[in-house]
């Protein structure tokens, strides 16, 4: 399969310095990837480069389009959605004002779309009232990923979406995540602190180490290098 | 106590006028954290714009859409022309782009229109009515600004747009990943700030009569009103702009020389900052790690 998205010799920049040296990442059509590293490696950086909210250099290509160059709110409407760091939920608003904001592009469909994501959270129809940021971590997080969706993206960027939450409550969202992915046909790029959960769903996964990608394969291929084993499955 | 209730309603008419004004501040507060100070004089010029108008023999409410619609398209100019260079400078850079602005419009409109004092008709006859307690001028400026405080409700909670603008004043960065324009919002939110600004100048100029420096006073009043509401929430402009029209036109009755009305209004910005810094409807955003 040919992968939907792809960035060559991607650098990027905070000011002045450089903090991606030239990375090559690659989600294949429908696929999920992850990107493994320590923190300040560079992962939500590619992240947030993929996105236009870095200033980068070298070439990022999605669905045959280049990407580089392009502001965020036009990259969010070729088809991305980005679930950032911290989740991004706009907690000033209610639960149903956020989903209706994922839908903002597609405002057509957007009950329809509301619809299906109480299907998948149950939780956040009980909520839908509620100030978003009332509401649990893990509820916060269901709902990042459910506004995310209502874009109705080809492919979804995850920044750790188990930052701060209970194992069960990141299984249940996991979970959630790869029935969303085979139902609906969406790819997935994820940066995950969890690697042996994110190595056992993804199918690609890559190693990144102070801007630079020091390891790249098979999701298997690295979960059974014995360094990355010791470093960062820890057994 | 005719003559007290009397002083409270014609307070609350000016209360509507400091209440629009308050409610432009509100907006552009909400959506770049930054106080407008040349919000008084924008909407002086969009006065006069209106008296050109009307002179010309355009038949009133023409002239309000005409001037409004002139407005909205000003304020998106401004904050794209001036306001959007130092849009990422410290918030004090920006605060004297607008001071800089003040100066500008004021010195123009003097330059354009004299600082001559200038009559400005009312669309409203001048009739006593409820016993003398209101006229029906003043249940008229009431009315219209009821009307635009109904219309920005319905405008920031039914369409797409509200949402987006506040969903881009909260979080622009989140607002960028849902595909908003942000950009685009923050210009929105000018140019009805101005159209809302020109609003409050055309009801207040019947009053003041029309010149380069007639909304000084008001803007003051509408800092006051907004400060009172909390600063970030429309509903607290209003309320606010009708507790501080009453009690500035009590007081200045009642206690001192009408002359000093204008201390009240600073009286009551220290009072508020030093008990409530919060307003009456300013709430902190409930946010939970």
């Amino acid at each position: 399969m040919a992968p939907i998205l792809e960035l060559r010799g991607v650098k990027a920049f905070y000011g002045q310095s450089e903090v991606l040296h030239g990375i090559d990442v690659a989600v294949e059509d429908g696929g999920m990837t992850v990107l493994l590293g320590a923190n300040g490696a560079g992962k939500t950086t590619t992240l947030r480069a993929i996105c236009g909210m870095v200033r980068t250099e070298g070439e990022i290509a999605f669905a045959g389009m280049r990407l580089d160059r392009r502001p965020t709110e036009a990259i969010a409407a070729l088809g991305i959605a980005h679930v950032p760091e911290g989740r991004g939920t706009f907690a000033g608003l209610t639960v149903e004002e956020n989903l209706r904001l994922g839908a903002y592009l597609r405002a057509s469909n957007a009950t329809a779309g509301m619809q299906r994501m109480y299907g998948y959270f149950p939780i956040l129809a009980d909520r839908r009232r509620q100030q978003a940021g009332a509401l649990s971590g893990g509820e916060q997080q269901m709902l990042a990923i459910a506004r995310a969706l209502m874009m109705t993206p080809r492919l979804l960027v995850l920044d750790e979406p188990s930052f701060g939450l209970a194992p069960r409550v990141v299984e249940g969202i996991f979970a959630i995540v790869e029935r969303i992915r085979k139902e609906e046909h969406v790819s997935v790029l994820l940066v995950e602190q969890n690697a042996v959960l994110a190595l056992a769903l993804a199918d690609r996964a890559y190693l990144i180490e102070t801007g630079y990608v020091v390891a790249a394969g098979s999701a298997k291929a690295l979960a059974a290098d014995p360094q990355i084993r010791r470093s960062y499955l820890g057994y | 106590m005719h003559q007290l209730l009397q002083q409270i309603f014609s307070g609350l008419a000016s209360g509507a006028i400091y209440a629009s004004l308050a409610l432009a501040l509100v907006m552009i507060y909400r959506a770049t954290d930054l106080v407008n100070f040349a919000q008084g004089e924008m909407a002086m010029f969009s006065t006069y714009i209106a008296w050109t108008l009307v002179n010309a023999d355009v038949p009133f409410w023409a002239a309000f859409a005409v001037t409004l619609a002139a407005s909205f398209a000003a304020g998106m100019a401004i904050e794209r022309i001036v306001i959007r260079p130092v849009e990422s400078s410290p918030v004090l850079a920006a605060v004297v782009v607008t001071i800089g602005l003040l100066l500008i419009l004021n010195a123009s409109a003097g330059w354009i229109y004299s600082y001559t004092l200038q009559e400005f008709p009312s669309p409203f006859p001048d009739r006593p009515v409820f016993g003398a307690l209101m006229t029906t001028r003043d249940l008229g400026v009431i009315a219209v600004t009821l009307v635009m405080l109904a219309m920005l409700a319905a405008f920031f909670r039914f369409t797409a747009t509200g949402l987006a603008m506040r969903a881009a004043a909260q979080n622009p960065e989140s607002a960028r990943l849902c595909g908003i324009r942000v950009g685009r919002m923050l210009a929105i939110g000018w140019g009805m700030a101005a159209a809302i600004g020109a609003t409050a100048g055309i009801m207040v100029a019947p009053v003041l009569f029309l010149d380069p420096n007639m909304m000084s006073g008001v803007l003051l009043y509408a800092f006051t009103a907004a400060l009172l509401g909390g600063i970030t929430s429309p509903t607290g402009a209003v309320v606010g702009g009708l507790i501080v029209g009453v009690t500035e036109n009590v007081v200045g009755t009642y206690l001192i020389a009408s002359q000093l009305k204008l201390t009240v209004a600073l009286v009551l910005i220290i009072l508020v900052l030093v008990f409530r810094p919060n307003g009456l409807f300013g709430t902190a955003i409930v946010r939970r790690v």
